[in-house]
C-alpha cells in the first residue's frame, strides 16, 4: 500500500506540480529514494553534494519530526502521511559577491589549490570572489596582504596613512629600500600587483576612525587586524562585532606574538579576553620595545593562513583560542578564550555605536590637563644651555641597549623602570633635563620626579631623536 | 513582481527596527498567480528562532512553518516568501541566505543601519542555485498589481 508524499508550494514545480504524491517504501529513507527517482529535479533541493539531506529540509511522519524518531531509518506503515516541511534560515554575514569564474591563467597559478580537495575549484572561486580589510600596511600586514594576494583574493582593500621609513624595513617586506619616503599605500599596491595582477587592490589613504571605521569595514567579508596600538585594537574589533565581520587578530613585541580571531558570531571578540586597556605607557609599542624582523612574518602568515580559511570553511579555525607564540624558545602554546556573556561588545550588546578610543585607552585624558610647556625644553634650547657649560643633569631614561646606540654628551643612564630604585642617585639641587628616544617616557620620568619632591626637572621634547634630527645630524636614529 | 502594500512595507521595517541589533523575521501570506505574480495580503512576524547569533542569522524553524501552513490553509492563503533583516548591512543575500535558500519562496530584505531603516530589496533563488535574482517590489496601489487583482477577482 502507498504513502503519501506532501510535498511544499516551492518544490512542487520540480514534482509534476502535485501537492502530494503517492509511493512506496518501507522507511523513510527507501521512500524519499523512490521520490527523488520519480522527481530527480527535486534531489538537488533536498539533498546536499554529499547526499544528506539539507539542514534546512525537515521530514515529518504524520505530526512528528522523524529526528525525534528513528530519523531516515524511521520504519513506516500503510497510510502513513509524510510531509516535508521547510525550516528557513538566512542572516547578512558574508555578503554574496558575484559568482567568480576562473581564466585558464588563473587556473594554472592556483594549480596547486586546485589539486586539494580542501580548495579545489568551489574553493578558488571562494577565495576570488572574497574580499579581505587589512588594517595596517606595516609589519603584520606585509606577509598578511602578500600571501593572501598570491593565494587570489578577489579584493583587498588596505588601510594606512603612513610613509615608508628606513626603520620599517627590517620587517615590513612589502616595502623596498627605494620606497622609503613614498607612501606605505602606494608602495603596497605596486608589490601586490606584481605578484598577483587578478587581485583589486584598494587603498584607503586615511587613519582608521570612529567615524569611517563602519563604513569600511560593510564592504569587506573578514578584516584582518595589523595595528600597533590599543586605542586601534579596540576600534577594529568593536567596529567587527557592529558589522558582524571575522577580526583576524595578530600582534607582536619583542619576540613574541600572538594570533586569533574575535568577533565571529560564536566565538569571544577582544573585549572578553581583554575587558580594559591596559595603562598607558604600561606596554610598550614596537617604536619603544623593539621587535624581531622575522616576527611578524610568521604571525601575519598565521593571520593570513587563517583568513584563507575562514574563506574555504575548512579545518578548524582559530576561534576562541588564542595562539602564543615565542620566537626565542621555538614554542607555540594555545590559550582557550571563552565569549564573555557580559561582554559589552558581544554579550549584551551594551555598545551600539564607535567611541573615542584614543581617550578609552588613555592616550588622550578626558579633560585635556593644561599643557605645562614650562615643564619642557626643545633640543635647540637645551644645545644652547650645554654650549654655555651651564650647569645641568642630563638624565636618560632609555634602555641600556639604546644608549648604546646613541647617547648626548654627559648624561646619565637610569632606565625608567629603575628610577623609583635610583631616584637617591639624583640631587634635587640640580637643573635636570630628562629624555628618552621620543619623549613619552622622559614624560612620566618627569611626572614621577615631580611628584618626588624635585621642582627643576623638566623634559626635552622629541627626546634624543629630534636632536638627531636638529642638532646633530651625524647621529644614528633607530 | 512582489506586490505589498505600504503599511505592510513599513511593519516590515518596524519590525527590523525594533529586533535591531539582531535580525527580525516573518512570513509573507498572500496569493500567487499562475504567471509568477505574488500579491502580500498579510505578514506573520515571528521570534528569530536562532539560539546563537541573532545579531546575522534567522531561523524560522518547522514548527512555525507548519502552524503557518495551517493557518494559511484556513484562510485560503499561501505562504509566499519571508522577511528578514540585515542590522548595520545592505539589504543584498548573503552566501548564507543562498546556501540556505529555498526556490519559490520570494525573500524581501530590509537593511536596519545603526538602528534605523534603510534600503528594502526583494529576491528569488534561481533555478540552478548558484544565485539570487532580484525581484521587483511593486505597491499593491500600483496600476500593475491593481490589474493583476482585477483579473483574478
Amino acid at each position: 500500500m502507498p504513502k503519501k508524499v506532501m510535498i511544499p508550494t516551492p518544490l512542487r514545480q520540480y514534482a509534476g506540480k502535485s501537492d502530494s504524491i503517492e509511493l512506496d517504501g518501507n522507511t523513510v529513507a527507501e521512500l524519499l529514494r523512490n521520490l527523488t527517482t520519480k522527481y530527480s529535479d527535486l534531489k538537488n533541493h533536498l539533498y546536499n553534494e554529499e547526499g544528506k539531506l539539507r539542514s534546512f529540509v525537515n521530514i515529518y511522519l504524520n505530526d512528528e519530526d522523524i529526528r525525534y524518531l528513528q530519523r531516515e531509518q524511521t520504519p513506516l506503515k500503510d497510510g502513513d502521511i509524510i510531509s516535508i516541511v521547510p525550516s528557513i534560515a538566512g542572516g547578512s554575514s558574508v555578503t554574496l559577491a558575484r559568482p567568480a569564474e576562473l581564466s585558464n591563467d588563473e587556473i594554472k597559478r592556483y594549480s596547486r589549490h586546485l589539486i586539494m580537495p580542501e580548495v579545489g575549484m568551489e574553493g578558488q572561486k571562494k577565495l576570488k570572489a572574497a574580499s579581505v580589510l587589512l588594517i595596517g600596511a606595516g609589519g603584520l600586514g606585509s606577509p598578511a596582504a602578500m600571501y593572501l594576494a598570491a593565494a587570489g583574493i578577489g579584493r583587498m582593500g588596505i588601510v594606512d596613512f603612513d610613509v615608508v621609513d628606513f626603520s620599517n624595513l627590517q620587517r615590513q617586506i612589502l616595502h623596498s629600500t627605494e620606497a622609503v619616503g613614498q607612501s606605505k599605500l602606494a608602495s603596497a599596491q605596486e608589490r601586490i600587483t606584481q605578484i598577483n595582477p587578478n587581485v583589486q587592490v584598494k587603498p584607503y589613504e586615511t587613519r582608521l576612525t570612529s567615524q569611517n571605521a563602519l563604513e569600511l569595514f560593510r564592504d569587506y567579508d573578514i578584516v584582518v587586524d595589523g595595528t600597533d596600538n590599543f586605542a586601534t585594537r579596540y576600534l577594529v574589533n568593536d567596529a567587527c562585532v557592529l558589522t558582524g565581520k571575522p577580526n583576524v587578530y595578530g600582534s607582536i613585541f619583542r619576540f613574541e606574538g600572538q594570533a586569533s580571531i574575535f568577533a565571529t558570531q560564536e566565538g569571544p571578540c577582544y573585549r572578553c579576553l581583554y575587558p580594559e586597556p591596559p595603562p598607558p605607557g604600561l606596554v610598550p609599542s614596537c617604536a619603544e620595545g623593539g621587535v624581531l624582523g622575522v616576527l611578524p612574518g610568521i604571525v601575519g602568515t598565521i593571520q593570513a593562513t587563517e583568513a584563507v580559511k575562514l574563506i574555504l570553511g575548512a579545518g578548524r579555525p582559530l576561534i576562541g583560542r588564542l595562539l602564543l607564540f615565542d620566537a626565542l624558545q621555538m614554542k607555540f602554546r594555545e590559550l582557550k578564550l571563552r565569549k564573555d556573556p557580559k561582554c559589552p561588545a558581544c554579550g549584551t550588546h551594551e555598545i551600539r555605536t564607535l567611541i573615542d578610543y584614543e581617550q578609552f585607552c588613555g592616550v588622550t585624558p578626558a579633560h585635556a590637563a593644561p599643557v605645562q610647556s614650562e615643564g619642557e625644553l626643545t633640543v635647540t634650547e637645551l644645545k644652547d644651555l650645554m654650549d654655555r657649560k651651564a650647569n645641568i643633569f642630563i638624565l636618560d631614561v632609555r634602555e641600556p641597549h639604546e644608549y648604546q646606540i646613541s647617547r648626548l654628551e654627559g648624561s646619565h643612564l637610569i632606565p625608567l623602570g629603575e628610577l623609583p630604585q635610583r631616584v637617591n642617585e639624583l640631587n634635587s639641587a640640580d637643573e635636570i633635563v630628562a629624555h628618552c628616544k621620543m619623549g613619552g617616557r622622559s614624560a612620566k620620568a618627569v611626572d614621577f620626579l615631580r611628584q618626588a619632591g624635585f621642582k627643576k626637572v623638566r623634559n626635552l621634547k622629541g627626546g634624543i631623536d629630534a636632536w638627531a634630527q636638529l642638532v646633530d645630524p651625524k647621529m644614528p636614529r633607530y | 513582481m512582489i506586490c505589498i502594500d505600504e503599511a505592510n512595507l513599513v511593519s516590515i521595517k518596524e519590525h527590523g527596527q525594533k529586533a535591531y541589533p539582531e535580525e527580525c523575521c516573518g512570513i509573507l501570506l498572500g496569493n500567487s498567480s499562475p504567471e509568477g505574480m505574488r500579491n502580500v495580503t498579510e505578514l506573520r512576524p515571528l521570534v528569530n528562532q536562532n539560539q546563537q547569533s541573532r545579531r546575522n542569522r534567522f531561523l524560522i524553524q518547522a514548527e512555525d512553518m507548519v502552524a503557518a501552513e495551517k493557518y494559511a490553509r484556513e484562510k485560503g492563503l499561501q505562504i509566499l516568501g519571508f522577511y528578514h533583516s540585515h542590522p548595520d548591512v545592505e539589504a543584498r543575500p548573503s552566501q548564507f541566505d543562498l546556501e540556505h535558500a529555498w526556490p519559490w519562496y520570494q525573500y524581501i530584505i530590509v537593511s536596519i543601519k545603526q538602528g534605523y531603516p534603510d534600503s528594502l530589496s526583494a529576491w528569488e533563488l534561481q533555478e540552478d542555485r548558484t544565485r539570487f535574482k532580484s525581484v521587483e517590489i511593486s505597491l499593491s496601489s500600483n496600476a500593475a498589481c491593481a490589474a493583476k487583482e482585477n483579473e483574478h477577482a
